[in-house]
């Protein structure tokens, strides 16, 4: 079934194997800390070091860097409320708030865990569906990538903690950020205000930085007290066994876990979305399926647990087309890609049978690294994690302001962006205290692009038909889809009739109508 | 406390305003008369005005190792991607300093298309000046291997009775103008999808959600051993990968189109300088190493000194023109 495997795995256990993964967990994990070095730039700057490598070894440095950027992204999502990649968006919703509670180490230990189990969950269904199920990824036209960008825009719903109507108003300020630049179909320029730099639109990690990071950090120069009491209590306690409860405490709901990582592997899969998506989805659904969905937000484990799973079995996912079809399943697969491509290994059947060895190699190193994550992880990301809560204020808040600037400038080498970045903060902070929420704009600015190209390009592929729009509603993947955003809208909706029959039952008569009214306040 | 928070403020903005300055830094004047006369003394930046991974970037970094050997400076391979390259290019006719340290990728036909379409791209055609143009990568015309397309005539003949889809890589683009170009050659009904990058482009034909691509011949090449069918390429004559696919030319329709790449420089460098990089660039491209993995690869290995280059943008802008004026897509 698998030719060449008994090879791949001896050569995986060689010793220069395992320190190539190491090194590139390390560097992966250095490079996915620092906001705006994505991993796709961290594996374009590898590429010149691959060539000296064979191929082999080449893949398995990429895929463990690959595996360590998406991992190292949590640590400053947690620490700074600073998504290191765009896979580590929703990392921040209780990232941030578990370490202004003083909880940050149980956080770094909760999602090293998940990468873990995420990035093997991602392994597995590479290994063993990976051929068979490819073919799902073609049945995904532009029809379905519009519903799947409706879809996510559903999340509105739940990230709006206050007013479903300032939760849309944000997320139609991050539609409309997103259509800054040239257009995706047609290719007309579009809110430029002549300034020819602004053609490349507004990058999704300076958006993420300045809707953040900056109005965290202007929190912070505001009252530095509210941090320092809770963090100080952190740094001096010694937790004996924290480590380990942490651990047993995640794995106790294997279902957030599971549930995660196959989202994030199927979402891993569709060329059209990547990690960026998959996490945001992951967090909804993890706290849709949660008993206590009103603790997300406020520092809750499963709350990252659920988006760093996710984003680790991406890496796996992304590359089932890549591997079987030559189709990138997210941007750093395309970088993977060009280093197939460089050693003449056409993608398609044969990496599976002929070249076995090779992609069997390729693909356990990436198991291999997951696990890698775990002792790493826990040694840097702690680490990292005991010097920023030792910082004072005073030296944190204009450190990491450095090192935003440094990434948002990085992240295309552009100094637009650092400017773009700190007015988006701006903003940001802004539209926080209209009660706009943030998530809801950086979800209008993820999803815009899917959105756009899936409507334009469907109307195009369908303009032989007599009416072009109807195709969105006769294919059966986008059938099925419309289904999911019918039950994502109308799911808050019974949950408030049942507790509102609920509180109709157990109260008497007269006591009915105010108790109805608190229930409303409760759930919008 | 009070004094904290303020401290802490400040720095902030300290911070804040550093990076600001470095940004007016690259100032353009031209260089002393000593520095040509023994260019290049120092490292040289090459930059993509393209995301990392795709053509141009590989390209770009399989160049590196042989560019260095042959000018015996190191390289240094960077990227600006935005606006489709436009950002790169902007930032290249008007910041850089014109001495030859600071080298761009550049392609045609986006150099000619984006200015002809956007009006305001932030830089004209003619102010790319081109020290190589090293390769190719042709269009091909790309169906589905078990539909009723045989021959580029059956897919014509039936854009003729209803309207057909073309996949391709972007707007304005080669594929592009390579559908645009067939639609008016043979009078067919075609419809132009643009999807984000050629690899993108692809799921869309072998899903079955458009009739065809208009696709570079790299891409044919993996489309082909997934059982698609290649019914033309649009070069001059029969490439060697695909050595029993016709012309477009062959069959009836005089197009010539896809992708040429080389490296360009800011307009008013020095000859000297544009002439010691060509030549770099042309024993780059007879790096035997470097030859094989690009041919490897699907490019069309070309060799244009500036002159070559700078006539062939003369011809590409006047056909372009006239192809968008028809089709009412030329700004303003």
């Amino acid at each position: 079934m698998f030719p060449g495997i008994e090879e791949a795995v001896l050569q995986v256990v060689s010793p220069a194997t395992l320190l190539l993964c190491l090194a590139g967990v390390v560097a992966g994990m250095a490079v996915g800390a620092t906001p705006g070095l994505s991993a796709t730039v961290g594996l374009a700057l590898l590429l010149p070091l691959t060539f000296t490598l064979d191929p082999a070894r080449g893949l398995v440095l990429m895929g463990a860097f690959y595996s360590g950027a998406i991992y190292g992204g949590a640590f400053t999502a947690i620490l700074v409320n600073s998504p290191g990649t765009p896979s580590s968006i929703a990392t921040t919703f209780d990232g941030y708030p578990l370490t202004r509670k003083g909880r940050s180490e149980v956080a770094i230990i909760a999602v090293t865990t998940a990468s873990v189990v995420g990035g093997l969950v991602g392994v597995v269904g590479l290994l063993l569906l990976g051929p068979a199920i490819a073919d799902v990824v073609l049945a995904f036209g532009p029809q379905e990538y519009f519903w799947l960008g409706i879809f996510g825009l559903t999340m509105i719903a739940g990230l709006a903690a206050k007013s479903l109507v300032k939760g849309f108003a944000a997320g139609f300020v991050g539609l409309l950020i997103s259509t800054i630049g040239i257009a995706p179909v047609g290719g007309d320029v579009r809110f430029t205000f002549g300034f020819t730099q602004m053609q490349a639109g507004v990058p999704l990690i300076v958006a993420l930085i300045g809707f953040f990071t900056v109005p965290a950090m202007i929190d912070l120069m505001v009252d530095p007290g509210s941090r320092a009491a809770a963090m100080r209590r952190e740094a001096r306690r010694r937790e004996p066994g924290l480590l380990l409860r942490t651990v047993r405490d995640v794995l106790s709901r294997p279902l957030n876990l599971i549930r995660s990582a196959v989202i994030g592997t199927f979402v891993g899969m569709l060329p059209g979305a990547g990690g960026n998506v998959a996490n945001l989805i992951a967090y909804n659904e993890a706290k849709r399926a949660s008993k206590t969905p009103g603790e997300f937000g406020k520092g809750k484990v499963d709350g990252v647990v659920a988006p760093e799973a996710a984003n680790n079995a991406v890496v796996g996912g992304g590359l089932i087309p890549l591997l079987t079809l030559g189709i990138p399943g997210a941007p750093p697969d395309a970088v993977i890609f060009g280093v197939l491509l460089l050693h003449g290994l056409r993608p398609g059947a044969e990496l599976f049978t002929t070249q076995g060895e090779l992609t069997f190699t390729f693909i356990i190193a990436l198991g291999v690294s997951a696990l890698l994550l775990a002792p790493v992880g826990l040694i840097v990301g702690r680490g990292l994690q005991r010097a920023v809560v030792r910082t004072p204020t005073a030296y944190l808040v204009p450190g990491i302001a450095l090192v935003t600037m440094i990434g948002a400038y990085a992240v295309r080498n552009n100094p637009l962006d650092v400017v773009i970045m700190v007015a988006l903060g701006l903003v940001g902070y802004g539209l926080r205290h209209l009660g706009l929420p943030p998530a809801a704009v950086v979800l209008g600015v993820v999803l815009g692009p899917i959105i756009e190209a899936g409507l334009g390009q469907g109307l195009l592929t369908a303009s032989g038909d007599a009416v072009p729009w109807l195709s969105f509603f006769t294919r059966p993947v986008s059938a099925g889809i419309i289904v999911l955003v019918l039950l994502a809208l109308l799911w808050p909706l019974w949950g408030r009739w049942r507790r509102l029959r609920a509180a109709r039952t157990t109260s008497a008569a007269g006591a009915a109508g105010p108790a109805a009214d608190t229930e409303r306040e409760g759930t919008k | 406390m009070h004094n904290t928070s303020r401290r802490a403020f400040l720095a902030g903005l300290t911070a804040a305003a550093l990076p600001l300055p470095l940004a007016g830094c690259a100032t353009r004047s031209a260089p002393a008369g000593g520095d040509v006369a023994d260019y290049p003394t120092r490292s040289i930046t090459y930059t993509l005005p393209f995301d990392p991974g795709g053509e141009s970037d590989i390209t770009a970094r399989l160049q590196q190792q042989p560019l260095e050997e042959a000018l015996g400076v190191s390289v240094v391979v960077t990227n600006r991607p935005g606006g489709g390259g436009a950002v790169g290019w902007s930032e290249l006719v008007h910041q850089t300093r014109p001495d030859g340290y600071s080298l761009m990728g550049a392609n045609v036909p986006h150099v000619i298309l984006q200015p002809l379409a956007r009006g305001q791209a932030g830089y004209e055609t003619d102010q790319i000046n081109w020290a190589y143009i090293f390769q190719s990568t042709p269009n091909a015309l790309v169906v589905s291997g078990d539909g009723p397309f045989r021959t580029v005539d059956d897919f014509i003949a039936k854009a003729k009775t209803e309207k057909l889809s073309l996949g391709g890589s972007g707007s304005y683009s080669a594929n592009h103008i390579g559908a645009l170009a067939l639609a008016q050659e043979s009078g067919a009904d075609v419809t132009y999808v643009p999807f984000s990058g050629t690899a993108a482009a692809s799921p869309a034909l072998l899903g079955g959600q458009v009739d065809g691509l208009m696709t570079y011949n790299t891409e044919a090449l993996q489309l082909q051993d997934k059982g698609m069918r290649v019914l033309a390429v649009a070069s001059e004559e029969r490439v060697p990968e695909f050595p029993d696919v016709p012309t477009l030319r062959e069959s009836g329709f005089d197009i010539v189109e896809g992708a040429w790449r080389g490296v360009a420089v800011p307009p008013e460098t020095p000859d000297r300088v544009v002439d010691v990089l060509a030549d770099a660039f042309a024993r780059v491209n007879q790096d035997r190493e470097f030859r094989k993995k690009a041919t490897n690869l699907g490019f069309h290995i070309l060799d244009w000194g500036p002159r070559e280059s700078a006539e062939f943008i003369r011809e590409r802008t006047a056909l372009a023109k006239d192809l968008l004026r028809r089709f009412d897509l030329l700004h303003g």
